[in-house]
């Protein structure tokens, strides 16, 4: 039993080792060297997580002690990795999609020269290191290394073609929209340190430390940590960077941006169901803002026309569709849902991947047309990848979705119908980006018609792996309803206290045959809208203010940026120059001043100072006389 | 008294011997080497201090106390604990690196350079070891002073002016400083002598501290300190010397004075202001932790502002050295803790700034950032290292200074959530301008300056590898830093409680 559990620091480690080879070996490593060793690693990884998984079965859990990190006398906070079932579903997750995204970029990032591969690749290892850290963290500041660490490499890899000036400025605000999160999360540590003394998940959740918090306390603590978690997991207000982190190369869109980075907030806050169950309030804000982003990001996912901002906004819709889970109490479906998600969305990044690949690097999708004919295994896949977000049963985006939406009508049949409303958009969007890519006729030039083809097998066959995992992954979690036993929820009930949703079986055979018969119905819609379809002239309208993705990136230039920046050169031309360094220029100005007056009466003239000594004289005496 | 050479003498002695050493040498070689092999004895020598630390009798191998001035009580009295340790450390650190990255600088009366830097590192270690207020004092002046000349002299353009600022200023602030010692001195016990004798007053630390004062007194010496150490640090709105400072002076006088320099007023503050008038610490603390406050979000907008390169560094270094300042005056355990790490970790990373902003200067000749672009294609390593140590010095965690900013956040929380939090402003408005200066210098496309920009020399990889080592080193594992000076910051605590 305990084996294994010693060698769990191996996980990261594999990675880090990964990134060290790769980072100081760049200018000697063949690229074939460099794929073998960043792909490996992550797969060693993934084969001691699959050990610590059949390890831990569904009924242990531990936690392994490195070292003491900080060690004071108010507190403690050590070196610790937890490893349960909530921990151990991540890890399969970064390190089983993970190696797959490292496997198909040996082939995707192929052009890039040597120098440049084996730095890609170090960052690929380091971002798995840190997201390793951030789920295996026996303790929030743990989880905080990672959260940070995490960024990092979201900036050093959008990043990554750093010639062009659009693509830095997307990684930098990524970077600082992220930081902004984490002060919130940081200020909830210091809460937590403040009131109850640790931030170590064994002792802050039992019942003696957790009965130290009063309701302000833990209202205020879940709102902070949710604040970190808005940045982290893109949604209202902080959500804005992820569609720009599109500007990073795909598989690391798939990986950070799809699979693993962006659901560290879910993670975060399943990680803390215990805190967040006794703070209605946070959950309120939570459903609130899940339900909002999730049906913001998907309005603007309809009219964008490069394939990535499409799947961008639909990630940032899907993560919105997590939060309403939480936020409705409904843990394990939020859970389940990145899980799926995971599948279905690294998928439709890798095939959209595959399709700029055989466009050369286009990725318009006014400009692309009938790809089905050229690339079949990127198509089916795809389609797919379509079907389980659409929430098709049978798939298991059906699952994960059905569950989250019949959470939310147990909870609250408006915030079902909205959040079915944007269930109905996320089919619309993403047949709408099927259709019109993959059907018809092609629209390109003739050059990269000449050149389309079908991607080479280390890109196809995790397409295919994860096209598999997108169909069958849902049967983890067949509701009771459907005669399943809903093996995840099972799973995790020792970290999860599970908040069973009371729907008579008849409820939900009803909210399934609704949910099922309006997707069908809209994509339907999407199919005879975008059959024929031909570049669209100029939008108006709504159609123009969801095209420019509502106006928030211009509205927080106006309200933010533009403040900020006038308010530091308002600080530095006057208050800095003028008013305290003028201040103190004028007390040496003064002195200059008064010296170089008094520098007269040293007039080396004998009369002068004869005249000056009776009027001294003159003034003593008067002084004397009358005072 | 001992009859054997102590760690203090050494550390204080040897400085100085190479001092003696390279004004004296005929050549600029002779003088730099002698600077070079000295500085390294020394840093031999603190790190030998780390192992010897269970100083139980009262008098060993760690402190000197020489009777100096007897009849006024003024002994020649020097000791390590821990945050001298921790401090001369950083010292015996800094000199090495600084002389070694800038050996490549050519100085016009080189063994004056050099023994001018030398008699500084002697003045910096007597500052962070002095038990006795004279010493501390003779000390403080002494590390000032060839500042003075090495800026004046071997500085840019505008280096009168600037240092013209910078001496009268800080001079000032050690005037009030003086004034505040004598009148404490005057209150004090006297001192009593091994033959029996005592004298009226005593200027030694342990009688600083037992000193008894009026509530008022206190009030108007811990002004009188405070603005001397205030400037020292500097503080917002006693900063205004800084960023002409260290844009006017050469580049490795301008590591000593942002490295280690600026140390001396937080030491001063947690050695010779807090546990002296802990009454009046009490009372001005609101006040000092609000202005320290204010001045990381004011010196951190200002920083997003600045074209110039140095004067970015000396602007977020405000801000850094603020947030010091505020959790040194939190006065509780873990954010004086964390000040403490922080002091140690802040000279280190902001010395590795400035190798690099050096190398760039000298390589290209330009001092503006929108001057430079795309230095990552020219520089790959340069740039590298660089950017490990800009973010290290935003905190990133597992480098060094993020254990020393938790800390002290989560110690200024306890003062007070509201300081914390706008303090907190300053983690974000850090990332801004450090991002956007490495976007715009390192990334890009190559312009005419920067094409053929050589990489790192060895001598300059050799220092920036050893600044990295130590940013991951204690970036991962604090825990020897925070036992080094656990009690020192027990013993502050106690005081003030």
């Amino acid at each position: 039993m305990n084996n294994i559990l010693q060698l769990v620091w191996l996980i990261p480690v594999m990675p880090l080792l990964g990134f060290l080879i790769n980072g100081l070996g760049r200018k000697q490593l063949t690229k074939s060297l460099s794929g073998i060793i960043g792909s490996g690693v992550i797969l060693i990884s993934f084969v001691l997580s699959l050990l610590v998984f059949l390890q831990i079965g569904s009924n242990h859990n531990a936690t392994v002690h490195l070292f003491d990190f900080i060690k004071l006398n108010a507190f403690t906070i050590a070196f610790d990795f937890k490893i349960d079932q909530l921990s151990t579903l991540f890890l399969l997750i970064i390190t089983g999609v993970g190696f797959l995204i490292h496997v198909y970029s040996t082939a995707y990032m192929h052009d890039e020269d040597g120098k440049d591969f084996a730095k890609y690749f170090a960052y690929l290892n380091l971002f798995v290191f840190s997201m390793l850290l951030l789920v295996m963290g026996g303790n929030y500041v743990i989880m905080f290394i990672g959260w940070e660490g995490v960024g990092l490499c979201s900036y050093l890899l959008i990043g990554y073609w750093f010639r062009n000036a659009d693509y830095t400025d997307a990684a930098k605000k990524a970077f600082i929209m992220n930081r902004i999160g984490d002060l919130g999360f940081l200020l909830a540590l210091f809460w937590l340190i403040a009131v109850v003394g640790t931030v170590q998940y064994d002792e802050l959740f039992t019942a003696g430390n957790l009965a130290k918090l009063s309701a302000f306390d833990v209202t205020g603590i879940t709102l902070l940590l949710f604040v970190g978690a808005t940045g982290k997991s893109a949604q209202i207000p902080l959500f804005t960077w992820l569609p720009d982190a599109m500007a990073g190369p795909t598989p690391v869109s798939a990986l950070i941006h799809a699979a693993t980075m962006v659901t560290a907030g879910i993670y975060m806050i399943a990680r803390s169901n215990t805190l967040f169950s006794m703070a209605h309030q946070t959950q309120v804000v939570i459903t609130i803002v899940g339900l909002a982003t999730a049906i913001l990001a998907a309005s603007i996912a309809i009219k964008q026309n490069d394939i990535k901002k499409v799947l961008a906004y639909s990630t940032v819709s899907q993560l919105g569709f997590m939060f309403l889970a939480l936020g409705t109490g409904n843990y394990v479906a939020a859970v389940f849902h990145v899980l799926t998600h995971a599948f279905f969305k690294a998928l439709m990044f890798l095939g959209s991947g595959s399709v700029i690949h055989a466009m050369g690097g286009e990725q318009d999708i006014r400009k692309m047309g009938g790809l089905h004919k050229h690339m079949k295994i990127t198509s089916i896949t795809f389609l797919i990848g379509c079907i389980a977000i659409a929430g098709i049963p049978g798939f298991s985006g059906f699952f994960s979705k059905d569950e989250i939406l019949a959470g939310a009508f147990a909870h609250n049949p408006y915030i079902y119908s909205i959040a079915l409303f944007a269930a109905l958009l996320t089919a619309f969007y993403m047949f709408r980006l099927y259709i019109i890519t993959f059907t018809g006729s092609f629209r390109g030039t003739h050059d990269q018609q000449h050149h389309l083809h079908e991607s080479p097998k280390a890109m196809t066959i995790p397409l295919i792996v994860l096209a598999v995992l997108s169909i069958i992954g849902g049967y983890i979690g067949v509701p009771e309803s459907l005669g399943g036993s809903h093996q995840i929820g099972m799973y995790l009930a020792g970290v999860i206290k599970a908040e069973p949703h009371h729907l008579a079986h008849n409820t939900e055979y009803m909210l399934m045959g609704l949910s099922t018969g309006l997707v069908l119905l809209s994509i339907l819609f999407a199919w005879m809208r975008f059959k024929n379809y031909k570049i669209e002239s100029d939008s108006k309208g709504l159609g123009k203010v969801l095209e420019n993705k509502w106006y928030v990136d211009e509205l927080y230039q106006m309200a933010i940026l533009k403040p900020l920046k006038s308010t530091s050169a308002f600080l530095n031309k006057i208050i800095e120059n003028r008013i305290i360094d003028g201040a103190v220029n004028g007390v040496g100005k003064l002195v200059n001043y008064s010296s170089r007056q008094l520098r007269w009466i040293q007039s080396g003239q004998v009369g002068a100072y004869v005249l000056l000594m009776v009027i001294g004289m003159l003034l003593l005496f008067f002084i004397q006389l009358f005072l | 008294m001992g009859n054997y050479i102590t760690f203090p003498d050494l550390l204080i002695w040897l400085p100085l011997l190479a001092a003696i050493f390279s004004f004296i040498s005929k050549d600029e070689k002779g003088a730099k080497n002698s600077a070079i092999v000295f500085s390294l004895l020394i840093l031999g020598v603190s790190v030998a201090t780390l192992f010897f630390t269970n100083d139980t009798q009262y008098l060993s191998y760690n402190y000197v106390n020489y009777i100096w001035l007897k009849y006024m009580g003024a002994n020649y009295y020097v000791g390590l604990d821990g945050t001298g340790r921790l401090l001369t450390l950083l010292t015996a650190i800094g000199f090495p690196l600084i002389l070694v990255s800038t050996s490549n600088s050519k100085f016009e009366n080189p063994s004056r350079f050099y023994g001018l830097m030398m008699l500084t590192q002697a003045g910096l270690m007597g500052v962070f070891m002095a038990m006795d207020a004279l010493t501390f004092y003779f000390f403080w002046e002494l590390a000032l002073i060839p500042v003075y000349f090495l800026c004046s002299i071997w500085g840019g353009e505008k280096r009168i002016q600037a240092t013209f600022k910078f001496f009268v200023y800080t001079f000032a602030g050690s005037l009030l400083m003086l004034i505040g010692i004598i009148y404490v001195y005057l209150h004090t016990q006297g001192r009593v002598f091994a033959d029996g004798t005592t004298s009226l007053h005593s200027f030694a630390l342990s009688a600083f501290y037992t000193v008894q004062l009026s509530a008022s007194e206190q009030n108007w010496l811990f002004i009188l300190f405070f603005i001397a150490f205030a400037i020292k640090m500097p503080i917002f709105p006693f900063h205004t010397w800084q960023p002409e400072a260290y844009n006017q002076s050469p580049t490795s006088v301008t590591m000593v004075l942002s490295g280690i320099m600026v140390k001396m007023g937080l030491f001063g503050a947690m050695r010779w202001l807090i546990p002296v008038f802990p009454e009046a610490s009490a009372h001005f603390k609101q006040l000092i932790v609000i202005l320290s406050v204010i001045g990381i979000v004011y010196a951190s907008c200002i920083a997003m502002m600045q074209d110039n390169i140095k004067k970015l560094v000396a602007y977020s270094s405000i801000a850094h050295i603020g947030l010091m300042s505020a959790a040194i005056f939190s006065m509780n355990q873990i954010s004086v803790q964390g000040a403490m790490m922080q002091m140690f970790n802040h000279g280190i990373n902001i010395i590795g700034m400035w190798v690099v902003i050096d190398i760039i200067e000298r390589r290209t000749g330009a001092k503006k950032i929108s001057e430079l672009s795309g230095l990552a294609h020219s520089a790959p390593v340069l740039t590298i290292l660089f950017i490990v140590i800009a973010l290290a010095n935003i905190a990133l965690p597992l480098t060094n200074a993020f254990t020393g900013e938790f800390l002290m956040f989560s110690g200024l929380y306890n003062f007070s959530h509201w300081m914390a939090a706008v303090a907190g402003i300053g983690i974000i408005l850090s990332a801004v301008y450090t991002l956007n200066m490495i976007q715009k210098v390192f990334y890009g496309s190559v312009n005419s300056l920067t094409t053929d920009v050589k990489d790192v020399s060895w001598n300059e990889k050799l220092v920036l590898i050893i600044i990295v080592g130590i940013i991951f080193f204690v970036g991962i594992y604090p825990q020897p830093l925070i036992e080094l000076t656990k009690e020192a910051v027990n013993n502050l605590v106690v005081r003030v409680q």
